[in-house]
């Protein structure tokens, strides 16, 4: 099979943390492969090994089918990083940046200042264009820098938690843009923290936890792995979600949860509730937006893998 | 890569070094407000007492050395603005580009130029200003801030290394200067070197400044030049020799 990443057995300590402790990962072209894990899982080492940063202590890589290791100047003619914070130079403004960096990939002043132009509208950042990157707002930062990684049209994309610290809505702005990029058929690494993101973007995850693969899969063929379904219901008037809750509830026989705003669901042991379920909330004349049977989210399969139960941010902290 | 990608890439980088200055016009108060307050500092308060009363002889004395010693302090805060730029992550977009490891920072050194010919333009200007007067050509003393730019280019590749080992620009700007302390006060620049105890003047007989000073009290006051020329253009070529590929390398490795 065609693979844009490959990497086998990646190895790399810094003094006594053993930072990854053999990582393989493979990404087919013009796919999107998510990295989960986290904090302090290695997921941003196995990306600067990758995007030629840093060298592995054991193992090897290899970008379109050319070693990491042995030509990374080659290898960073095909690749584009944005790392976890946004790297751009806060005192140029943002047309300065991406300027710049067409100038370092040896385009001409004016095809540089083209691709910036081109490159500020794609991200909605024309009108900031002429400010310092300084008085960027942290979404705005993190599209310039997502920008000032696709100046060269690479065909190997490195998006080192992309959304981290975005709200909800630039998040999904991110995930449009990373839509997009696969579309026009580069390959994405996407490492992430939010099991919600990879679920939505990635084809293939792999779950990385104290530096080793723990699962590799697609999105479903995780959730399969802890197996079950649930039933989730969003009625159209808020007011009533406690109602809705008792109705659901009933049918599976245990307490419905409140999993989101607006949201309740129950586990049930198979798809015959469904049609109960909308029997039901028709009869107490509920109307809903949104009524789901669906398998398990990447929360609980994470939990599942890892065996904790609880948040794993608190945990590490 | 062609032969010339290194230069130009150099070139785009230090254009980005000098917007920033633009940006931040307190990152030039090194070369434009310490020399005046050295100059000043030292003529009208040191000098009536040093020179034996006449402030104005002890101000012709101290002008080059004074060059001389702002080209040592204005040599920190290359080493720290690249200790900034790693830290920050600016240097990984950088790393990430199919760009020569150099050209970071071959270009901030390129940058550089600007602000130590800023420094030789204030520092004589404002000595003018209070009555130093050249006793040579006009030329000789173009050649002196030739030499004081080039030589502060050689000593940048120092600092620079020392941007890539310290692990903070607070520490960077700590080591460096406590290295220039000794050097640009073991040296000529205040009084002659024959006022200090010998074994002193054993060190200030190596002190690579020693030597600059020397050439420019030549190529200003017409003082004889001696041997001072050679052993300036040797040290120059040993700090390159030593600290280009150090700095290089430790670039290279940084994680």
């Amino acid at each position: 099979m065609d693979y844009a990443i490959e990497a086998e057995g990646l190895r790399k300590r810094f003094g006594d943390t053993q930072a990854l402790d053999g990582v393989d990962l493979a990404a087919r072209r013009g796919t999107v492969l998510g990295v989960l894990g986290p904090n302090g899982a290695g997921k941003t080492t196995a990306v600067r090994i990758l995007a030629t940063l840093i060298q592995a202590d054991a193992g090897s890589a290899r970008i379109n089918g050319i070693d990491v290791a042995r030509e990374p100047a080659k290898v960073r003619e095909t690749i584009g990083l944005t790392g976890q914070y946004a790297s751009v130079d806060e005192l140029l403004t943002g047309e300065q940046n991406l300027t710049m960096i067409g100038q370092l990939l040896n385009l001409s002043g004016k095809r540089a200042k083209a691709r910036a132009h081109e490159l500020l509208e794609w991200f909605d950042l024309t009108d900031a264009a002429k400010r310092p990157a300084k008085t960027y707002s942290g979404g705005m930062r993190r599209r310039l820098d997502l920008a000032a990684s696709l100046v060269g049209r690479p065909s190997v994309i490195f998006l080192d938690e992309p959304t981290t610290g975005l709200d909800p809505s630039k998040r999904e702005d991110m995930w449009g843009v990373v839509r997009s990029l696969v579309h026009d058929g580069s390959t994405v690494l996407l490492t992430t923290q939010y099991l919600e993101e990879a679920d939505a973007l990635a084809d293939e995850i792999t779950v990385i936890n104290h530096g080793s693969v723990i699962a590799h899969d697609t999105p479903s063929g995780l959730k399969r792995v802890v197996g079950g379904q649930r039933l989730t219901v969003r009625p159209v008037d808020p007011d009533r979600l406690d109602e809705t809750a008792t109705i659901i509830g009933d049918l599976a026989g245990t307490r419905a949860e409140h999993t989101g705003r607006g949201v309740v669901s129950v586990p049930v042991a198979g798809d015959e509730v469904l049609g109960d379920a909308i029997y039901r909330l028709n009869e107490a004349n509920i109307a809903v937006t949104e009524l789901s049977l669906h398998l398990p989210s990447l929360d609980e399969v994470f939990f599942t893998l890892t065996g904790r139960t609880e948040n794993p941010q608190e945990v590490l902290a | 890569m062609s032969a010339l990608a290194l230069p130009r890439h150099s070139l785009v980088l230090a254009k980005r070094n000098l917007i920033g200055v633009t940006r931040n016009p307190e990152a030039l108060l090194d070369v434009t407000f310490q020399p005046v307050i050295f100059l000043a500092l030292f003529t009208y308060i040191f000098g009536g007492a040093l020179a034996g009363g006449s402030q104005q002889d002890y101000l012709q004395f101290l002008l080059p050395g004074v060059l001389a010693q702002m080209v040592a302090f204005a040599s920190v805060s290359i080493g720290v603005n690249l200790n900034t730029d790693i830290e920050k992550g600016v240097f990984d977009r950088f790393r990430s580009l199919p760009i020569s490891r150099a050209a970071p920072l071959v270009g901030a050194v390129f940058a550089d130029i600007v602000r130590y010919v800023l420094m030789c333009a204030v520092t004589i200007g404002f000595g003018y200003a209070i009555g130093f007067r050249a006793e040579t050509s006009p030329l000789e003393v173009l050649a002196a801030a030739g030499i004081v730019i080039a030589f502060a280019l050689c000593l940048s590749w120092a600092s620079v290394f020392i941007g890539t080992i310290a692990r903070t620009p607070g520490a960077v700007q700590g080591i460096v200067l406590l290295t220039m302390f000794p050097l640009t006060f073991g040296t000529s620049t205040f009084v002659p070197t024959s006022t200090m105890p010998d074994w002193l003047q054993t060190f200030t007989d190596v002190n690579p400044l020693t030597h600059l000073i020397g050439v420019l009290r030549a190529l200003m006051l017409g003082d004889p030049m001696g041997n001072h020329l050679l052993w300036t253009l040797v040290s120059m070529a040993v700090l390159l020799v030593v600290f280009v590929p150090l700095a290089l390398r430790s670039y290279g490795r940084r994680a």
